[in-house]
């Protein structure tokens, strides 16, 4: 185990039972320009302090949920479900 | 007595840091020491410092599994790496350093048939720009490396190879030192445990850095710093389409030679070869997730153990030394950046990847012309940040990394 994540399900788990995507992006307003939208795909932040990225319990309830995590320490600061997934919001 | 110490020694006395340079690197890796060397011995400019935050040598150059080769899927990549074999070839006799290159050839294993249709496209682009690969079939992996297991009651049974002759292996300490030396030899400063903090530009033009030594002015900044490019990008207000990960590595106990070709397997995760001491040297993918953190990892060491001793049981006695972790720049499309940016005479040179060592040559000849002459090289044009305001990626992810 290389540290430890909290899934908003099922509690502490090991890493290696996640993927994620990375850093959560902005999708550019309407119409944007090649330029914009090639910035949007490519283009990252990889901050070195913390970062609120994406991730996927793959080896366990499949849940996508969000979390803050010092990159330069790996130390997660916390978990969220996404704003649209909350019970409250739907 | 004191003339013939003198005349050995390996460095110049330290020279002062000056406050005024035609240019500076960041980094003293292979990369930033490299394109110093040839910057001096070709294009004859030696005002030109490098400024390294820890020892020359500390970050990736001195913590990759030291494996050269060519066979790449591109041909953009494909013939720049060639360029970058050739010159390592002659690079021991040029220095005057021995480098211990050994290219005992290069076996990147297929465990399916869409990785034999890959290795299939990769000896095809090779073979059409002259560079020595070829598809062998189980048996042919057998007879270029008997101690291999091949049977079918491994997880994944090995179908073929891209067997790359002029790959090979070689003494990644000194590359750096040999550059070093050669760079202070023709006049380059080479400055240890000077970090940069800040870089300072004046209507979009680089006016000079800001480090913990004081501040230089300097018209031309070439950043060859590895993992941490987009800390240095930012300096300068540059956006980077770069993660950050570590590769990680791990080394046995030395053993009589056994092995002479390097083994790589995608499926696997692993690369395998035998060092001049006789340590198995086995390295890895990156971490699935980005982090700046140098701290090596159990999960992967159980992992790439299980791996290698499927491909070689014989090795289950073995004890591991020690292991280690590297930090790598990720690009979106596994090709290297390189080249100008919108702020004028702030030269990138970063998302290296888990390739970038070998390149070291090439980087340091082409950067160097890029410095000198103000032109890009036709040979790393298709490598400019650019390309990605333009959405023209160079997808490398088949043969530059063993994830796919």
């Amino acid at each position: 185990m290389t540290f430890l994540l909290l899934c908003p399900n099922c509690g502490p788990r090991a890493v290696e039972e996640f993927i994620t995507t990375g850093e959560v992006t902005v999708r550019p307003t309407a119409a944007p320009s090649r330029r914009e939208l090639s910035r949007y795909i490519y283009f990252r932040t990889n901050a070195a302090g913390s970062q609120r990225e994406w991730w996927y319990h793959r080896h366990g309830c499949e849940l996508w949920f969000l979390a803050e995590r010092d990159t330069r320490t790996n130390e997660v600061l916390g978990t969220e479900l996404p704003p649209a997934t909350r019970p409250e919001a739907g | 007595m004191r003339d013939i110490f003198l005349r050995r020694r390996m460095w110049r006395r330290r020279p002062e840091l000056q406050r005024n340079y035609d240019a500076v690197i960041i980094g003293g890796g292979s990369h930033g020491l490299a394109t110093a060397y040839y910057l001096a011995k070709n294009h004859g400019l030696t005002d030109v410092c490098v400024l390294e935050k820890s020892y020359i040598g500390s970050g990736a150059a001195g913590r990759n599994t030291t494996i050269i080769r060519s066979n790449y899927r591109t041909p953009e990549g494909a013939e720049f790496y060639q360029r970058s074999v050739e010159l390592y070839e002659r690079l021991s006799a040029e220095l005057g350093y021995n480098l211990m290159f050994s290219q005992i050839g290069h076996l990147t294993l297929a465990h399916t048939e869409r990785a034999m249709v890959t290795m299939a496209e990769r000896a095809e682009v090779n073979q059409l720009l002259g560079i020595r690969s070829r598809v062998v079939d189980a048996s042919g992996v057998k007879e270029l490396c008997p101690e291999i297991e091949i049977g079918d009651t491994v997880t994944w049974p090995i179908m073929g190879a891209l067997y790359h002759e002029p790959g090979g292996i070689i003494r990644h300490d000194a590359v750096v030192w040999g550059y070093a030396r050669g760079a202070d030899r023709l006049g380059v400063e080479i400055h240890n445990a000077t970090e940069v903090t800040g870089i300072e530009r004046s209507n979009g033009k680089v006016t000079g850095v800001q480090t913990t030594r004081g501040p230089i002015a300097c018209d031309t900044v070439v950043s060859c710093t590895a993992g941490w490019s987009t800390l240095l990008a930012n300096m300068v207000g540059v956006e980077l389409p770069i993660w950050t990960s570590i590769l990680q590595a791990f080394v046995t106990e030395p053993v009589k030679p056994f092995l002479d070709v390097v083994i790589v397997s995608s499926q696997m995760h692993v690369y395998i070869s035998q060092t001049d001491r006789g340590e198995f040297l086995i390295g890895a993918e990156v971490e699935p997730y980005s982090t700046y953190s140098t701290r090596a990892t159990f999960p992967f060491l159980e992992y790439s153990a299980r791996h290698v001793l499927e491909l070689f049981p014989q090795l289950g006695g073995l004890k591991v030394l020690r292991q280690w972790a590297g930090i790598c720049d990720m690009s979106p499309d596994y090709s290297p950046i390189m080249g100008v940016t919108e702020v004028d005479g702030f030269i990138v040179d970063c998302g290296w990847g888990t390739y970038g060592f070998k390149a070291a040559p090439i980087v340091g000849t082409t950067l160097a012309e890029l410095v000198a002459a103000g032109t890009t090289p036709a040979l790393i044009e298709p490598f400019a940040l650019e390309r990605f305001y333009d959405d023209l990626p160079v997808s490398e992810l088949a043969a530059a990394a063993v994830s796919h």
